[in-house]
């Protein structure tokens, strides 16, 4: 049991290192939004998961699993609404963009 | 295992400044939002690591009153710039 805890735990930490990297590293605001939504969820996820394997099946990991979905339902949320915003704001995208089938601005 | 738990949370906090860094730096108002919204999720996880090794269950509903209060602020700050021309 304790090493699936770890395995688990250290996969999280390896996804948000990964999402927080790719928040510092990449060069416009749609891949950054792209970045931290799935790697922050994902490894959020991985990380109370592990939690609550170790917990066992008390009030806690009843808790942690509420956490759980409500960190998938949040950073997807926050995520649709900040790229719809960035496409409305027309914030520029990175260099050698290839906007395949991008229409424009008028019915976003 | 405790100690294990430990130096994952100071590996998050590590990643908070990170991130921290990036709202400093943002080009647009949006990637600070973003970085705050990161910065609020490794939060609501670190604030969960703490209460597994310390093993004080009551921080767990600080956890998701925090989860709560920062899902609010990144939707709130989207909903405002939608109408503010910032």
């Amino acid at each position: 049991m304790d090493y699936a805890v770890v395995f688990l735990v250290t996969a999280g930490v390896f996804f948000l290192i990964v999402g927080t990297v790719g928040l510092w590293r990449l060069p416009d605001t749609y891949s950054r939004i792209q970045a931290v939504s799935k790697g922050s969820t994902f490894g959020g996820m991985l990380i109370l998961l592990g939690l609550g394997l170790r917990s066992g099946l008390t009030c806690a990991s009843l808790k942690l699993l509420l956490l759980l979905g409500l960190l998938g339902l949040t950073n997807a949320t926050a995520a649709h609404v900040l790229g719809k915003e960035a496409l409305q704001k027309k914030y520029p995208f990175a260099e050698g963009t290839y906007q395949w089938n991008y229409q424009g601005n008028e019915e976003v | 295992m405790s100690h294990f738990l430990l130096l994952v949370s100071v590996a998050l906090v590590i990643l908070i400044f990170i991130a921290f860094g990036r709202v400093l730096a943002g080009p647009g108002v949006l990637d600070r939002v973003l970085a705050f919204n990161q910065i609020g999720t490794t939060t609501v996880i670190v604030i969960a690591v703490i209460a597994q090794v310390f093993g004080e269950t009551f921080f767990f509903d600080v956890a998701l009153v925090y989860a709560l209060i920062s899902f609010l602020v990144t939707i709130g700050m989207g909903r405002y710039l939608e109408r503010e021309d910032l």
